[in-house]
């Protein structure tokens, strides 16, 4: 039990680190830039503590926006994503999914594919609106959450499957 | 009473996201109201200090480049007090006081964005140095912001490109004033709005910072005119600015302390209570 939680903290600090050293610095085309800190809330365990995984995800938006001075758009975002996670498992992995022992570290089946797809989507269409803050920047918006989300899940897969923690 | 204890233990984890949600939608909100003191922001001492340990990694790594523009720099400068006819304004001092009526701050950008709606840079220097809210940054191809937040050691600025950002600007060929603003899409040109249509304007001429503001001294370089465009409604001239400076890659910065600031804000105030 304890091991898990320390293995989480530690993924915290890691992705957190990595995301405003590395990856705040990627620009494609100026604007697509990805967002892999939200492996965090992705691979947070499926039984853990949910309001554990909301004070979470809420200390990590609010870091990455002390770090890029955005309010409190991250915050948002992760916030939500972290509550919807449930219904989100409900829909890739069917209704029983509390009892089954759902990894997502493991190899990418349809349904991990589409929880990962559909969690991403959700933060960064969130993150984009609060970010714009206009309806003005409609097209804007969905454009940049569109290759944005594109680039995070290439990135989330590929750390995944870099990062396998136990190997049988 | 047993119900509501009820009714809370059964919802704690909703009860607990709205009440996190409340609170991150206030900081959202009150970020993007300009000139509200932020409490989320990069000018603090854990941010600010990893900004600056990871600066100066890349500082290292960039520094023939940085090394380049300083002579660049170096050489106009040369060139300048060689040929003291030069049209650039020369800062004359003040007669009486014998004190400059601006006093510069050199420091150093340790973060740099430019790939949202609103962008902001963080400096490595502070309310020690004497840098204050509502000062403008500059370096020496053109503007670059105005200063937003301050802590003892950093301070965060509002970069141009910013869609909040608004800053008075003039055609430095004819005078005629208007307002610089972003409309957040491409990091190497800005739009000078609300110029009169009897203003003279031509592709490729020069705009400066205007003597309107407190916060930039008149004739600093912004850009030059590259797009003209007639607003329908307004029948102002909207101008598409190519910016001198490159916003993706800044090094030194200037920061503009002007002494004769608070003697004009409070001037304005006085004019305004009576």
């Amino acid at each position: 039990m304890n091991s898990t939680l320390l293995v989480n903290i530690f993924r915290f600090v890691l992705l957190l680190a990595v995301q405003i050293i590395i990856f705040n610095n990627m620009n494609f085309l100026g604007y697509i830039s990805p967002f892999p800190y939200i492996l965090f809330i992705i691979l947070y365990p499926v039984n853990g503590n949910k309001s554990g995984l909301l004070i979470a995800s809420f200390f990590l938006g609010l870091i990455m926006d002390m770090f890029s001075n955005s309010g409190g758009i991250h915050t948002t975002a992760c916030l939500v994503l972290a509550y919807f996670r449930p219904f989100i498992f409900k829909f890739s992995f069917g209704l029983s999914y509390e009892y089954q022992t759902v990894k997502l570290n493991d190899v990418l089946t349809p349904e991990r594919f589409s929880f990962i797809l559909l969690s991403v989507l959700i933060h960064h269409l969130i993150l984009f609106i609060l970010e714009a803050f206009q309806f003005s920047f409609i097209l804007d918006i969905l454009l940049r959450t569109l290759l944005s989300t594109l680039f995070t899940l290439l990135l989330c897969i590929t750390i995944i499957y870099l990062i396998k923690p136990n190997k049988r | 009473m047993q119900q509501i204890f009820n009714f809370i233990f059964k919802n704690s984890n909703r009860i607990l996201f709205l009440l996190l949600l409340g609170i991150s939608l206030t900081l959202t909100i009150q970020s993007h109201s300009f000139h509200r003191s932020k409490i989320i922001s990069s000018a603090n001492f854990l941010s600010g200090g990893v900004y600056e340990k990871v600066n100066n990694i890349n500082e290292y790594l960039n520094l023939k480049t940085q090394n380049d523009a300083l002579a660049l720099e170096n050489a106009k400068l040369k060139s300048l007090l060689f040929n003291k006819k030069d049209t650039t304004v020369i800062k004359k001092l003040d007669s009486l006081k014998g004190v400059k009526p601006s006093d510069i701050v050199v420091s150093k950008v340790i973060h740099n964005s430019f790939n949202s709606h609103e962008n902001y840079l963080t400096l490595n220097s502070g309310e020690l140095q004497g840098v204050k809210p509502d000062m403008g940054v500059i370096n020496d191809l053109g503007i670059i912001g105005i200063i937003d937040n301050t802590s003892p050691r950093y301070s965060t600025v509002v970069s141009i490109l910013n869609t909040k950002s608004q800053i008075n600007a003039k055609i430095k060929k004819s005078n005629h004033f208007g307002s610089l603003i972003w409309n957040g899409k491409s990091t190497g040109f800005v739009q000078l709005i609300d110029v009169p249509r009897l203003a003279s304007v031509r592709k490729g001429d020069t705009i400066v910072t205007g003597g309107q503001s407190v916060i930039f001294p008149e004739n600093i370089n912004i850009g030059t005119i590259d797009k003209i465009e007639i607003d329908d409604q307004t029948h102002y001239y909207t101008i598409k600015v190519k910016l001198f400076n490159d916003m993706t890659n800044l090094g030194h910065v200037y920061i503009i302390k002007s002494k004769d600031r608070e003697e004009l804000i409070n001037l304005e105030k006085k004019e305004k209570n009576e």
